[in-house]
């Protein structure tokens, strides 16, 4: 009883959520009710005893994808206001498209339930917890995906600081090749100032 | 009782609200992007579902992987949107076709 009204209070909550990310006119409010969908979302994965995926959706989602969002919408001074011309323009025509596209969906879970794959089977109860589990699959026959999946991220990681990094002209860094170039004879004078002379710099 | 079609019809409606987003947010980029997450994350709640109700993990190990090129794709995105801002001044996708070389 309790497992049903989660799984509808989540439900409800990730649809009604991302509504109100599709249509909020502000976008940094978008980016919260992202959020808010994101964390529903993870509430309907732990119902079917998904921990692992689900704290991860936490995880990378709201900690870093949405953080990334939410920086990058505050970060750019856009007029958001002149980007919403189109919406009323493009609001049947994407009605039309949408309720089409869930029709489609909708079908195609019936005709999945109409075959013989599986009846209503009951969630297999693990003898292990779900990360031992996830883990035992991840590290063994899965670990050139999952070392590739690793490669990817870093492709990102690197794509995204050559991507957006600039050589300002009106800041004074620091120069490291300068600074290991030096050698001592270049760098240090060695002087033998006679009494009551300074040296001349 | 929950089943399988429960999951897959809130899976269905948001894969169908992501679709409907970057319908409607032609212009802007960001919920674009954001709506296209929205699917991302439909996705992965199929594969979860699936991988929940069949006893078989591999959904998981593969939602995992949807959800690493999902952060890839989310940066790589922000940071083309980001130097697209800092050359033009706007964001709006009707202009990208003056994106040459």
């Amino acid at each position: 009883m309790i497992a049903l009204l989660a799984f509808y209070l989540f439900a409800t909550l990730t649809i009604a959520s991302s509504i109100a990310v599709i249509f909020a006119r502000n976008p940094v409010h978008s980016v919260l009710w992202l959020i808010l969908a994101f964390f529903n979302a993870a509430g309907l994965m732990l119902l079917v005893g998904a921990e692992f995926i689900a704290m991860l959706l936490v995880i990378v989602y709201v900690g870093a994808v949405a953080v990334l969002f939410l920086f990058v919408v505050m970060m750019l001074d856009i007029d958001f206001a002149s980007l919403r011309s189109g919406f009323t323009r493009n609001l049947p025509f994407g009605i039309i498209i949408a309720l089409v596209l869930l029709a489609e969906m909708i079908v195609a879970v019936f005709a999945h339930k109409a075959g013989p794959a599986l009846a209503g089977q009951p969630i297999a109860s693990p003898r292990v917890p779900n990360i031992v589990a996830i883990g035992q699959l991840l590290y063994s026959r899965y670990l050139l995906p999952f070392e590739l999946a690793g490669l990817i991220l870093l492709v990102a990681m690197i794509g995204a600081i050559v991507l957006t990094h600039r050589s300002r002209g009106d800041v004074r860094g620091q120069k490291v090749w300068r600074q290991v170039d030096r050698r001592p004879d270049e760098a240090i004078k060695l002087e033998q100032p006679a009494v009551g002379e300074g040296v001349k710099l | 009782m929950i089943g399988l079609t429960h999951y897959l019809a809130v899976a269905a409606i948001l894969f169908t609200l992501g679709v409907l987003g970057i319908f409607l947010n032609r212009r802007n980029i960001i919920l674009m992007l954001m709506a296209i997450e929205l699917i991302l994350l439909a996705v992965n709640i199929n594969l979860v579902a699936f991988s929940a109700f069949l006893g078989d993990l591999v959904g998981q190990v593969f939602a995992m992987f949807v959800l690493t090129v999902a952060a890839a794709e989310a940066a790589i995105g922000l940071a083309i949107l980001v130097i697209f801002f800092r050359r033009r001044g706007s964001i709006a996708v009707d202009d990208v076709n003056r994106m040459r070389g």
